[in-house]
């Protein structure tokens, strides 16, 4: 089988041409503004060079950083408002009360409260009212708002009440977008309403960027089928992806792992992901991220996604160098994928560490005349700093003294050195392409997930029946049999429905079938 | 007397997490609550139990019902002072200082929410030393102090006066009328002078909160293992030994919100050179571990569940499929072992047909 893995970054897009295990071609390319020429540009030349034809790709595994960091840099972000059903309950935190300021006011910080909601055995906390809702649209109309969160008190075990809030609102809001909680998320209605809010707020880039993406797939001709990456590293379908953007979260930390173990054969290490506005540094565990346990933080704010427990920091190969009086500073703002404009060594007029690390001769890249007149104290100063920043994240990754190795892959990797500490790092082939190589060997999951009634089977009969549905439709779907383990399983007794149900869902993951 | 800190709000949420053993509910929500009165400029003072005047009302305050309702229904934020406040005038009498009555889980905060929006203080110890499914478990009880009268409020306002022929019974009634509320509600109950605080209550538990959370972060910063390093830290405290007892992966979680609780199991199959398959009952609470139907740790000793790398304390609501994870158990101080107290919270407090046996000698 043949396979194209893209990654798109903020700063470049990679895309490379994978049969089997080989990579048969890399292509490194800048994102561009309207995403698509750098996706065209990436595709292009990653297929020339493999010398495959288009139309003989079977299938094409995007992943992106694209969403993650806009919520990170607060960009592209639409005001969105949220409205939860719960009243009187849950009025002591409202929604985004825990998110950094500066993203609450990125996107308005617009929320009501409104009568609904369940109780945990199915009963309405109170009965939803329709005026009270169109109330509230009538305000969203006011303030001109464009995409709505739903979240309903324990939508996860009775989504009725919070899918007739939708449906009143939709009514009396036509073409705004709805998001509801219930489809993101599970148990836990901060976390869940979080999910949905950042969902709702990226829907217009998300609607732009998916529409390009494809737009990019057909004018090289490529016809076989078109994936992103989720969160948990597995593939999910693209229709999928553009109404639920906030899925493709963190799936560039594990694309980049994955690809980095792939790339380097090490197992277990330190992987630190430069590229062009953050890096990102995650632990690998016998080939595979290491996975946050409890709660994972975005840009600020608390989820409940399953991922690898990744800590970023705003360095990459764009980041901005400012020499103030404080000492000098390194990103978190970045020129992104203006970086071949902008930065000095572009003949711009924007002073980035591509511009410090090409003076220092550690690498060479653009125009290193247009350098030649940093000073060397600024230089070093700001060499200095970056490893003193990425020695600090990986510090903070590591859970233990042991003298493991760091594997250092993306574009940006270039401005870190061959020691970090006390640690030795590893740049395998293809580093830079790391996350595009990660996008295209995903892995394939299957998922189930259905109320079984416990009158006629055992609840470990019913569990089991799941996890065989679930290993079979990983299978269906692409995964190599003996690679299949349950990664997921979580069953919810269904305490209204009499006659004793429960619900049980499952997702299987394997490796793809190469 | 001390004012508590946003990073001791941030400690107390994780060290609160590990008194809970898995259930008290997630301090998250609770850490939140205070964080946001504080954020208004409101402040929580801390009272060291002998710093208690003999003869005033100490109320404690408290949640009661499931976890894993309270993830989903967020108090309205008033039902706890309302609770206080019904109590007071029941009593006739003005409390100067509000008490957890648990110092595990979302309980430890829930007193500190009270004093901010109060102004009164909160007194630095509790009545359960740990986290406890029901209300009469609890040394105030056991030493004596009643717990009624008792006011139970809702997020509408709704409330009940309960008197109960015993603390058990006041249990019952009360966790009747908890559901009846929607599986949460917020209470006032065991009213006593500052004299009783001295004599019945487990002392300094809320600062031992901090001093948890506060020693798992230091450790993390120092790169040194938290788990070793929270293990060598209790011996200083009334919690005097502690030790792992299992690591591996959550093969199975069984979890039913039935009667107001959280009941289920949890079965983490052993790695790292433990063989075989811990089975953890839980209501509410972490309560029994065996393995091959052996006792490795029985309550009211600690058994915590804790995140294999990261040392961070899993509670029951969150606990899932694969999670790799840590248990350790530790002995709760000498008040809360003796035979009387072993009989309200020991295993025959749960129905359990096993005798008690401190950590200590299960080895």
């Amino acid at each position: 089988m043949i396979r194209i893995g893209i990654d798109v970054g903020g700063t470049n897009t990679d895309a490379v041409v994978m049969e089997g295990e080989r990579v048969l071609a890399s292509y490194k390319a800048s994102t561009s503004a309207d995403v698509t020429s750098g996706v065209s540009e990436a595709l292009a030349g990653a297929l020339k060079q493999s010398g495959v034809p288009a139309n003989l790709i079977d299938v094409v595994a995007l992943g992106t950083t694209h969403f993650t960091n806009a919520v990170v840099q607060r960009r592209d972000l639409i005001p969105t408002a949220a409205v939860r059903l719960g009243l009187p309950a849950t009025q002591a935190l409202p929604p985004m009360v825990d998110w950094s300021p500066d993203l609450r006011d990125a996107i308005g910080g617009h929320f009501y409260f409104a009568h609904g909601g369940h109780e945990f055995d199915g009963r309405p906390i109170t009965p939803l009212d329709p005026d009270e809702l169109r109330k509230i649209a009538r305000d969203i109309t006011k303030k001109k708002i464009r995409t709505v969160a739903v979240s309903s008190v324990f939508s996860p075990v009775n989504s009725e009440v919070e899918r007739k809030a939708g449906e009143v609102l939709a009514a009396a809001l036509p073409g705004v977008h709805i998001t509801l909680s219930s489809d993101i998320g599970r148990i836990g209605l901060l976390e869940r309403e979080n999910a949905a809010i950042m969902n709702a707020c990226l829907m217009d880039l998300s609607r732009g960027v998916i529409e390009a993406f494809r737009n990019s797939l057909e004018k090289n001709g490529i016809t076989g089928r078109f994936f992103l990456t989720q969160n948990d590293g597995t593939l999910m379908d693209a229709a999928l992806a553009e109404r639920f953007p906030v899925l493709t979260f963190a799936s560039g930390p594990t694309n980049s792992m994955r690809g980095a173990t792939f790339l380097s054969g090490v197992k277990d290490g330190i992987v630190i992901d430069i590229g062009g506005t953050t890096t990102d540094v995650g632990s690998l565990k016998s080939g595979f991220p290491r996975e946050a346990s409890v709660a994972v933080e975005i840009g600020g704010v608390r989820t409940n996604f399953r991922m690898p427990d990744v800590f970023s920091i705003g360095l990459g190969g764009g980041s901005l160098v400012v020499d103030g009086d404080d000492g000098v500073t390194v990103g978190p703002r970045s020129v992104g994928y203006r970086l071949t404009k902008d930065a000095h060594i572009f003949g711009g007029k924007t002073l980035t560490t591509s511009d410090i690390i090409v003076a220092a001769g550690r690498a060479d890249f653009g125009d290193r005349s247009k350098v030649k007149h940093l000073p060397p104290a600024l230089i070093t100063k700001t060499r200095a700093r970056i490893m003193e920043m990425v020695a600090n994240a990986v510090e903070r990754t590591r859970l233990s003294p042991d003298p493991l190795p760091v594997i250092a892959v993306g574009g940006g990797s270039v401005l870190v050195d061959t020691k970090i500490g006390n640690l030795d790092v590893i740049k395998p082939k293809h580093f830079s392409c790391a996350n595009a190589v990660g996008a295209a060997i995903a892995q394939i999951s299957g998922e189930v997930d259905r109320v079984y009634r416990l009158s006629n089977s055992s609840r470990e009969e019913a569990v089991a029946d799941a996890r065989e549905r679930a290993t079979q439709a990983a299978i269906a779907a692409g995964a190599r049999a003996d690679s299949v383990t349950i990664v997921d399983i979580e069953d919810v007794p269904i305490a209204y429905i009499p006659g004793n149900a429960t619900r049980v869902r499952v997702k299987a993951v394997g490796e793809l079938a190469l | 007397m001390w004012q508590v800190t946003k990073q001791d709000l941030m400690d107390l949420a994780v060290g609160a997490a590990f008194l809970g053993t898995g259930g008290g509910g997630d301090p998250y929500v609770g850490r939140l609550m205070v964080q946001a009165a504080m954020d208004e400029g409101k402040t929580v003072t801390i009272l060291d139990p002998t710093e208690v005047p003999d003869d005033v009302l100490v109320i404690p305050t408290a949640m009661m019902g499931a976890p894993t309702v309270l993830v989903e229904k967020i108090p309205s934020g008033e039902e706890a002072v309302a609770s206080l406040r019904r109590l007071e005038k029941y009593l006739g009498k003005k409390a100067y200082a509000t008490m957890p009555i648990e110092c595990g889980g979302i309980n430890s905060t829930i007193p500190l929410l009270v004093g901010a929006m109060t102004g009164l203080p909160v007194v630095d110890a509790d009545g359960m030393g740990r986290a406890f499914p029901e209300l009469h478990m609890e040394t105030f009880s056991v030493l004596g102090v009643r717990g009624t009268p008792m006011v139970v409020t809702n997020e509408y306002g709704d409330c009940a006066i309960i008197e109960a022929r015993d603390d058990k019974f006041m249990e019952w009634i009360s966790r009747g009328v908890t559901i009846r509320m929607g599986g949460a509600a917020y209470i006032a109950e065991y009213a006593m002078s500052g004299a009783d605080v001295k004599r019945t209550a487990v002392p300094n538990t809320i600062s031992l909160g901090i001093r948890i959370g506060r020693c798992l972060r230091e450790a993390k910063t120092n790169h040194e293992n938290p788990i070793d390093a929270l293990l060598k830290m209790l011996p200083q405290t009334l919690y005097s030994y502690g030790r792992v007892i299992w690591r591996g992966k959550v093969v199975d979680v069984q979890r039913e919100t039935k009667m107001g609780w959280v009941l289920g199991n949890a079965k983490i199959e052993g790695f790292d050179g433990w063989k075989g398959v811990m089975e953890i009952q839980v209501q509410n609470e972490n309560l029994i571990a065996r393995v091959d139907g052996k006792v490795r740790a029985i309550v009211p000793d600690l058994i915590c569940i804790m995140e294999a790398e990261t040392a961070e304390p899993i509670t029951t609501e969150y606990l899932r499929y694969g999670q790799r994870v840590v248990v350790v158990s530790v002995a709760v101080p000498p008040i809360m072992r003796t035979p009387k107290a072993l009989e309200v919270f020991g295993p025959k407090g749960f129905q359990i047909d096993e005798p008690y046996t401190p950590i200590e000698q299960l080895a």
